[in-house]
């Protein structure tokens, strides 16, 4: 909310500075955002009266005008089509300088001399209008400089409330928090009721008592359409943010900027019969006062005459029975709507109005006829008028109640970490204007006032006595604690170690949206439906994520094209899959790699990274997760290569894909390069678990190789398992030396060489013990895969 | 009789001396004491002395040997030596140039911020939790406090997927979920991602990160919580900072707060985090005693903490992953 300083000062007036001021507003928790000086610099303006105002003789569209500053009389070129004889405004004679630094000399205009200028609100910054000139209205004295007769010497303060602060939206809200905190008091304007002149009423009807148990109306005829609205006014208004429209919607705000309470105006002759206060029915529209349409249901609480909703209760009027520049007789609300009737609906509808706004958060339920009757004597000064007599129609069975909160000594220091004296505690609960009795020994009972509706529990007592003592004054403790010692994981394990593994190893951490293309995502998985978000900010951000290599791609696209040459990017975190139905959330650590291998280098050839580079960086994973014999077998994913594309899975689980970027993917991507990918749950690749030994032997190990023939489809890991197989315990290890095919091995076939080393723990393996497990395994070769020794 | 064999030793010096390397100085060996060396000769012709004499010319030609072969080994330690300079010379490399291979890679500025939040904490005794991203209304809004209609709903424009889950806003949602699973005494942390349905500028963005705070247990206060949160401050800050504490409003905390510090060297307040006492309408939702415990919580975002500590202005940076930028936090 948009406060002046001067305003908050005529209702109450500490002796501290502007600085301190804004300090103490912080500190009781009404935040300033930021402070802005009410006008810009600028000298030698002051209030002009306009003696006559006749045709320019060369030019259609100009005045010549003779202006008083009070002393002297300046002849005076205007081009704005509001000057008239007799008016009051903004008057910049020679020697004047204007905002931006403009300065004002005596010049001619189309033959016509002109000592100065008279100012429109634009060329002194104070409003966007640019071809009338302000016009200042009688309550300003001819000659005074403008920056005193407006007050422009003044700093507006933007406070951002909390919502449970509905009770600080008005002038007198904030000034009620200052006035407790200083301990000093406050100066309420006086709002004496208005006598009534004419005996004309609106019936009024409540309907919904719930929702509207107070109503408060008043008619008033035959007021001034052409009245104006005073320069105080408006500039109280603009500084908090309020354009002025026209004398009687300049009123209700002013009146609800003021008091806190919301009001509204009618057209009394566009209102029919009576005035309802119900649920909308179904199907019921409203056409807005800005123009727009809402359609209604029974959880809407309208304002209805006999022909139909009229406004939009606590929220907005509707455009139909609003005031407007022929408006004679009008009919003034005021009324208090329950906050669960108007919560949620500015929302709903988008119309985030000022009257929603305080309705949501709570107003005053005491404040209705005080609010009437300070807007009566408004529109009778401004605009004349007869009143009529206040109508309040009340449902007082449904008027807010509100229980008094037990306060106990004990309870004050327990959540606060210090005792509060109990004489301090009724004192700065009684400036909040809250009854405090006394229910014996350390405790009370709280009866807060009817603007505040954040007092409903104990704690929210203890947070007034801390924050009017101060936020700052508490002293800072540590609870007690008595730590516990729980099983660590092993070096290497959680997530940290992973991801030290994958840095290790050149890949740097990336952080990617949640939320993908959606297009993006069928490109990667087409067979996955991603959840879609019903209110994505773009269609590049529409869909979840089933899978990392979207984001991944995306970053790795934004460094090509930033003439990186050699990307190595991983990210760890939850992929969404299963769509709607069986959605699930799953932990995940995927990487991408892309150009040379290693960083250029003076004494190596580049290579570019390949499936074999980025399965050496998988296996460290995998075997840093203890799964060092993770399964890596030939399968098709749509994003892969489909020569280059492996599914990888431990004890049978499926664990996740490695491969290198489809040729089509790449194509459609423009990504130019080929790049290698890999993603695996993160679950599985959680070590830090206790290895478990195997005995080492103290015996030479002998080590044999030998040179098969296979299938070219054959699997080389498949020659390394039926080795194993067939070999007898004391087999080691084998390793795959070379594979081989061309000249000398027949076509449709390759040779590989595999290295055995043979062991045992508790003797040196004689040469015949090594021929015969030699001969087995060839035996177990040629059996499963038709391995033949090579010649 | 001793015989005089100056001249050969000489002579065998000289030859020494004359040996560039280790073969030309085994040539000389066997020249002097191979089977027909010129000493081995000698030795040969001890036979045909007569026998009083053959002692005394036994020990010249040992002597002489002896001589020789220190001569010998002195020439090739000498030899040695210089072969070993000679290599050492030529292997020398230019160590100014870079070594081979691969590079590390960068831990990105959020994990690293993060994990210092986590470090610190782990000190003050709380270990991390965890929860789903995908939320329903209840954990995100309900069982915090923030009822459908609720002002404070828009004080966070949320992602919706319609039906009924929605991206958590914040991770306050873990404190839920954890408090549900585990009876007190509490004391979590939740890093993890949160979502507002912004537009994405230097200082919005519609996915962002945020660590979660709970501590429960018999009477915890609000001077506990200003205790830990400026220890942990100035432990993140590395840095005796002051620290502010004023009054803020959020469903799930009462009294709540909001924390401001002043980096060193700068009189400005900077909002660093949100904290409050447990609201007991939390602990009613998970079915926590009120009466009995007491509990603080508070949230704090990683990209405000991370920009604050290296100085940056546009949270978009974080989110590009531009090797130029993630590379230089090596």
């Amino acid at each position: 909310m948009k406060i002046s300083e001067a305003w908050l000062r005529e209702w109450v007036d500490p002796p501290v500075s502007s600085e301190e001021l804004l300090e103490q507003l912080t500190m009781l928790g009404l935040e300033v955002d930021f402070t802005e000086p009410a006008a810009p610099a600028f000298s030698g303006v002051v209030v002009g009266e306009v003696l006559t105002a006749g045709q320019h003789p060369d030019a259609d569209k100009l005045s010549v005008c003779e202006v008083s500053d009070g002393e002297q009389r300046y002849n005076v070129v205007c081009g704005a089509p509001n000057v008239r004889a007799g008016m009051r405004a903004a008057f910049a004679a020679p020697g004047a300088k204007l905002p931006g630094g403009v300065k004002i000399r005596k010049t001619k205009l189309r033959g016509a001399v002109s000592e100065g200028m008279l100012c429109s609100g634009k060329e002194l910054e104070l409003s966007e209008e640019s071809d009338r000139i302000l016009d200042l209205g009688d309550g300003v004295a001819v000659g005074e400089p403008l920056r005193t007769a407006l007050q422009l010497d003044d700093t507006i303060i933007d406070i951002d409330l909390t919502p449970n602060r509905g009770d600080c939206l008005s002038v007198r809200g904030i000034a009620r928090e200052l006035a407790a905190h200083n301990e000093v008091a406050l100066n309420s304007v006086a709002v004496e009721p208005v006598a009534e002149r004419i005996d004309a009423t609106f019936p009024v009807r409540l309907d919904e008592p719930a929702g509207c148990p107070r109503y408060v109306g008043r008619v008033i005829r035959g007021i001034d359409s052409t009245a104006r609205s005073p320069a105080w006014m408006v500039e109280k208004l603009r500084r908090s943010g309020i354009r002025s429209i026209s004398p009687t919607v300049d009123i209700t705000s002013y009146v609800m900027l003021e008091l806190g309470q919301p009001m509204h105006a009618f057209d009394l002759a566009r209102l029919h019969g009576s005035i309802h206060v119900r649920a909308a029915k179904p199907g019921e529209t409203l056409m807005m006062l800005d123009g727009s349409e809402v359609r209604l249901d029974e959880e809407v609480l309208v304002i209805a005459d006999e022909r139909g909703v009229v406004a939009l209760a606590g929220i907005m009027g509707g455009e139909q029975s609003g005031v407007g520049d022929d408006t004679q007789d009008i009919f003034l609300e005021a009324a208090f709507f329950a906050p669960r009737w108007v919560g949620g609906r500015p929302r709903r509808f988008g119309l985030f109005t000022d009257a929603g706004q305080r309705f949501e958060r709570g107003v005053d339920w005491q404040s209705q006829r005080e609010g009437i009757e300070r807007a009566t004597q408004l529109v009778l000064q401004i605009c004349g008028g007869e009143p009529g007599p206040l109508v309040e129609t009340v449902s007082e069975s449904h008027l807010p109640e509100v229980p008094s909160v037990p306060l106990r000594r004990t309870q004050i220091e327990r959540l606060l970490g210090e005792a509060v004296d109990d004489d301090d505690v009724s004192g700065i609960l009684e400036r909040l204007g809250m009854q405090v009795s006394a229910a014996g020994d350390g405790n009370w009972r709280i009866q807060p006032p009817s603007h505040r509706f954040d007092i409903a529990i104990e704690p929210d007592l203890i947070e007034e006595l801390a924050r009017l003592r101060g936020y700052d004054r508490l002293p800072e403790a540590r609870p007690a604690y008595a730590p516990r010692a729980a099983p660590v994981q092993d070096a290497g394990g959680g997530i940290t170690g992973l991801e030290n593994i994958l840095l290790g190893r050149g890949y740097s951490q990336a952080v990617t949206y949640s939320f993908i293309d959606a297009e993006f995502a069928r490109l990667i998985e087409p067979a996955h439906e991603p959840l879609p978000l019903l209110n994505p900010i773009s269609s590049e951000l529409a869909v979840m994520r089933t899978s990392l290599w979207p984001g991944l791609i995306g970053a790795l696209q934004h460094n090509l094209n930033r003439q990186q040459q050699r990307v190595r990017l991983f990210e760890s975190g939850l992929v969404f899959t299963g769509g709607e139905k069986n959605l699930q959330q799953v932990p995940r650590v995927g990487g991408i790699a892309c150009g040379p291998v290693n960083p250029p280098h003076w004494d190596e050839r580049q290579k570019t990274v390949d499936f074999f580079d980025v399965k050496a960086d998988v296996h460290a994973l995998l075997h840093n997760a203890g799964h060092g014999d993770a399964v890596f077998e030939a399968a098709d994913h749509p994003a892969l290569h489909p020569g280059q594309s492996t599914l990888v899975s431990i004890d049978g689980q499926r664990q996740g894909w490695l491969g290198s970027l489809h040729p089509r993917v790449v194509q459609a991507l423009e990504l130019n390069q080929e790049a290698v990918l890999f993603e695996l749950d993160l679950q599985g690749l959680l070590g830090g678990e206790r290895t478990e030994i195997r005995e080492i032997s103290r015996f030479p190990s002998i080590r044999r190789d030998i040179n098969v023939v296979v299938d070219e489809t054959v699997p080389a890991q498949a020659c390394v398992e039926a080795a194993r197989a067939a070999g007898p315990r004391t087999l080691r290890d084998v390793t795959i030396l070379s594979i081989y095919a061309g000249s000398g091995v027949v076509s449709g076939r390759k040779s590989v060489a595999l290295g055995l080393i043979l062991q045992d723990l508790s003797r040196t393996l004689v040469d015949q013990e090594v021929d015969d497990a030699v001969d087995q395994i060839l035996a177990g070769l040629d059996q499963k895969l038709g391995a033949k020794l090579r010649e | 009789m001793a015989l005089d064999l100056s001249d050969i030793i000489g002579k065998a010096e000289q030859a020494i001396a004359q040996a560039q390397d280790l073969r030309a100085l085994d040539g000389v060996r066997v020249a002097y004491l191979g089977k027909k060396g010129v000493l081995t000769e000698q030795l040969k012709k001890l036979g045909a002395l007569d026998p009083a004499d053959r002692p005394a010319a036994g020990q010249s030609i040992n002597s002489a040997k002896q001589q020789f072969g220190e001569l010998l080994e002195a020439r090739r330690t000498a030899l040695n030596e210089s072969q070993l300079r000679a290599r050492l010379s030529a292997d020398a490399v230019d160590v100014s140039l870079p070594g081979r291979g691969q590079h590390t890679g960068s831990r990105h500025p959020l994990g690293i911020t993060a994990q210092r939040i986590e470090e610190i904490f782990a000190q003050l005794g709380f270990s991390v939790a965890e929860g789903p991203e995908v939320e329903d209304e209840y954990h995100n809004f309900e069982a915090l406090n923030i009822p459908q209609n609720h002002p404070a709903r828009d004080m966070q424009d949320t992602f919706y997927f319609g039906d009924g889950r929605l991206l958590r806003t914040h991770t306050s949602n873990v404190q839920i979920r954890y408090m549900e699973q585990h009876p007190p005494p509490v004391r979590i942390i939740a890093p993890g991602r949160v979502f507002r349905c912004d537009t994405p500028d230097a200082t919005h963005s519609p996915m962002f990160h945020q660590v979660e705070g709970l501590l429960v247990d018999y009477n915890v206060s609000l001077a506990d919580l200003k205790g830990h949160l400026h220890q942990f401050l100035n432990a993140f800050f590395d840095a005796e900072l002051r620290v502010r504490f004023r009054p803020s409003y959020f469903p799930f905390t009462e009294p709540s707060a909001e924390v401001d510090v002043q980096l060193p060297g700068s009189d400005k307040w900077l909002e660093v985090l949100g904290c409050g006492m447990v609201h007991q309408e939390v602990f009613k939702s998970v079915g926590y005693d009120h009466q009995q415990y007491t509990g603080y919580a508070f949230g704090m975002g990683v990209e405000r903490l991370a920009m604050l500590r290296y100085g940056l202005q546009d949270l978009r940076l974080f989110f590009e992953n531009d090797l130029r930028f993630l590379e230089q936090f090596r």
